[in-house]
């Protein structure tokens, strides 16, 4: 068995053929290349499991914060512009389509349309992305960055709530900053995979017999798609919200 | 009789060439620092894990000196803060979570189950820079002026109150966590997809369903650490109160986060130290485990009972009675699959040829310790108990008999069994010895004291006490000083027999396993051939009459 060079071989050394400098396409620890896609995929998996335990701390204390904070947290979420959040779910929902249709024709080899799928799929990241900075840049308009740009004040005169009830209207928005925030970082990280998984594609690095990166990627994808499905109810949709 | 692959003079085998093995295939710095072979990551992290042993063993020796007389013989009261929170982060963070796992597990994981490497080779070696930048990184703070809230960052005192390292420590030991994170990770993987052919489940060491169970508690725990941690981090920087108070927040809820990972990481540190056990014990008493699959199940009931016990730290932080109640009895179903272990060692142990090697030693060493500890664990999961003993020694003393007395004891345990299998090389016999009845003895004398003077009230955490406990002080820190010489002789006789021990050959132990069939030390691709099984692990009872003639 002669495995194949991969994209990141260097001139063969006997003195680095057990380092990270040296990758062939079956890596030597497998028997086959249908066992190393088996073993990538559930390695995404079990990498997924940890992602939802590390979300669902966050997701926990939303929880609880707003059950003991009720009217300060529909309040401050009345504030949140939920419309560019509706227009984000579309666009993550569609990415996610663009990136099944990659997996699909990465499955029958067909490179050209496995990078034009890919492609789709980061630019609607990337979309995603720029409405988010919008997002951010309204909110930053609005007084809605605790610890940077926020008016106690407005909240008791505007929205007519006691001053000490204030600091759960922070407690809020800080959570939406982190999580969002969280989010659009895994966002980043996943428009980076599907970039190089795209360059790989353009150079034929894949076959109808091995084809694990795109479909491992993918899986990561429809994970941060998931994550924002739950982020746009728990966070925009509390209270009544108002044309 | 054995073959020797290594290490045998050349008369032996004429005309053979010299053998290569996974330490003398390269010498360049890149070939290690570079490396994805397994058996050389386990190095990589064997080094700088015991550095942080004894930079936490250090650390405390100075504050257990200190507590020689009751006014506090050396340091100020903020000095001796810092010392035991340096001695407990490096300790759990740096020490106990990653050794077993990251050391013996990285080497002899995939040996035992016939695989040439773990599933991810690459996040392997990952995983290596990720320890050593969160140590690197707690190791600043220590260096910057230390941290005083303890090794729990209870908030608000480490969110609102403490020393500003603290964010620079607690970020080490959320990058430490995905270090292990990440290995949980690959041995997951491995375990499901890398096993040798004929090797089904119930045909894998016990050591192997350990590491698998202590994996998945580090896939579910780990991430709730540090999103914990990031939270204080980001409450300190930005002023916003998720957890303080003062602030809006519930200090509670940080307790919740924290135990959620922290009591199932008491589990990451006892399973492994409780694999390596299963392996030793039935090698010396030369007789197969005693009721195999009741030890594999209950490595996952403890891995499961571990999620759900953790409030058991929080009986007196102000959480309801009722799930103060259901925790305690949760707390005491834990004690079932413990003990289903200790008693299937010691059925093994009945009527069997034992014989006292030091890994032997130091697994009987374990036995005898985790069971004093645990049971001293009953007590404290019982709350009406616990609210008398609650921070006081008594605590201190249970958790050093399951973490120390426990994990370090089997650590040994693992490393003196498969040193010769690591290095090639047999250490002193009698040092070895000698050195196991050392620890046990030291460790008794440090720790039972401990228990008593807990239990007449001596609060932990300060560095004066009410005279009347002076006494088992004393006696603590002569003990301890017993236990600092055991842990420093085996770096004489074990690095002293890289140099002048005796080859040991494929199998000085006759132990079954996978690891043991091939040469000391192991090829790059750890098997001469792909091995097949056919046999379940521990038949020690079919090769008696072979091997002990």
């Amino acid at each position: 068995m002669s495995p194949d060079n991969g994209p990141l071989t260097v001139p063969h050394d006997e003195s680095l053929e057990h380092t990270i400098l040296v990758r062939h396409r079956l890596e030597e620890q497998y028997e086959n290349l249908d066992q190393q896609h088996q073993a990538a995929a559930l390695g995404m998996w079990v990498f997924l499991a940890t992602e939802v335990m590390f979300f669902g701390a966050l997701f926990l204390a939303v929880a609880i914060y707003r059950f003991l904070y009720t009217v300060e947290f529909e309040k401050a979420s009345e504030r949140l512009n939920w419309m560019i959040g509706g227009v984000n779910t579309l666009v993550l929902l569609l990415s996610s389509l663009m990136i099944v249709l990659a997996v699909h024709y990465a499955r029958h080899g067909r490179r050209k349309r496995i990078v034009l799928f890919l492609g789709l799929t980061a630019l609607l990241g990337v979309c995603f992305l720029a409405f988010k900075g919008l997002e951010y840049y309204i909110d930053y308009q609005e007084n809605l960055i605790p610890g940077w740009r926020f008016d106690a004040g407005e909240w008791v005169t505007r929205e007519g709530l006691r001053p000490d009830q204030v600091p759960h209207v922070k407690l809020f928005l800080f959570l939406y900053w982190v999580m969002t925030g969280l989010h659009g970082l895994h966002v980043t990280i996943g428009i980076c995979v599907v970039l190089v998984i795209m360059a790989m594609a353009w150079r034929g690095k894949f076959s109808p017999e091995y084809y694990a990166p795109v479909d491992v990627t993918a899986l990561y994808w429809h994970f941060v798609d998931v994550v924002w499905i739950f982020l746009l109810p728990t966070l925009y949709l509390l209270g009544t919200h108002h044309w | 009789m054995s073959t020797h692959a290594f290490d045998q003079p050349a008369g032996a085998a004429p005309g053979a060439e010299p053998p290569t093995n996974y330490l003398n295939a390269s010498y360049s710095v890149t070939s290690w620092l570079l490396t994805t072979d397994h058996k050389r990551i386990a190095l990589l992290y064997l080094l700088p894990i015991t550095l942080m042993f004894f930079i936490g063993g250090v650390a405390i020796s100075i504050s257990r000196l200190s507590l020689m007389t009751p006014e506090g013989a050396l340091v100020d009261a903020d000095t001796y803060n810092k010392l035991f929170t340096i001695h407990g982060v490096i300790m759990v963070f740096f020490f106990l979570v990653p050794v077993i796992p990251s050391v013996l597990g990285n080497f002899f994981l995939p040996m035992m189950i016939g695989a040439k490497d773990l599933a991810f080779p690459r996040i392997n070696l990952l995983s290596w820079y990720l320890y050593m930048l969160g140590a690197g990184w707690a190791a600043v703070a220590v260096l910057a002026g230390g941290v005083d809230t303890g090794w729990t960052f209870y908030t608000p005192y480490s969110s609102a109150s403490s020393h500003y390292n603290v964010v620079m420590t607690m970020t080490g030991g959320v990058i430490a966590g995905f270090s292990s994170l990440l290995t949980g990770l690959n041995f997951i993987v491995t375990v499901h997809w890398l096993r040798a052919p004929g090797l089904n489940w119930f045909r894998l060491p016990i050591f192997v369903w350990t590491m698998y169970a202590t994996s998945f508690i580090f896939l579910l725990a780990v991430p709730v650490l540090a999103m914990a941690l990031i939270l204080v981090i980001i409450e300190r920087l930005w002023q916003i109160g998720i957890f303080d108070p003062a602030l809006g927040g519930d200090p509670l809820l940080f307790q919740h986060l924290f135990w959620f990972y922290s009591h199932p990481a008491v589990y990451i540190m006892i399973l492994p130290g409780m694999g390596v056990v299963s392996e030793v014990i039935p090698c010396f008493a030369r007789k197969q485990l005693y009721g195999y699959k009741f030890v594999a199940y209950s490595s996952f009931g403890i891995a499961c009972l571990g999620f759900f016990v953790w409030a058991h730290h929080m009986f007196v932080a102000g959480i309801s009675l009722y799930a103060a109640l259901i925790f305690s009895s949760l707390s005491f179903l834990v004690a079932v699959p413990s003990a289903i272990k200790v008693f299937n060692w010691t059925a093994t142990l009945y009527k069997s040829s034992i014989s006292f090697e030091a890994p032997m030693l130091f697994a009987l060493g374990f036995v005898a310790l985790f069971t004093f500890g645990g049971m001293a664990g009953l007590f404290l999961a019982t709350l009406g108990v616990d609210m008398h003993v609650h921070d006081t020694y008594f605590v201190v003393a249970h958790f050093h008999f399951i973490m120390v007395g426990g994990m370090v004891l089997a650590y040994m345990a693992g490393l003196h069994y498969w040193w010769p299998k690591i290095t090639g090389r047999m250490y002193s016999d009698w040092l070895s010895r000698l050195t196991a009845m050392i620890i046990f003895i030291g460790f008794f004398l440090t720790f039972l004291p401990q228990f008593v003077a807990g239990y007449n009230g001596m609060p932990r955490r300060y560095h004066m006490y009410a005279p009347e406990y002076q006494v088992w002080n004393v006696m603590s820190t002569a003990g301890a000083s017993i236990l600092g010489v055991g842990y420093v002789l085996p770096l004489f006789y074990m690095v002293g027999s890289l140099w002048s021990g005796k080859p040991a050959g494929r199998n000085p132990w006759h132990a079954t396993g996978l690891e043991w069939q091939t040469a000391s030390p192991p090829p790059t691709e750890n098997f001469e051939q792909s091995p097949v099984v056919v046999r379940p692990p521990y038949q020690y009872h079919l090769e008696k009459a072979q091997n002990e003639p």
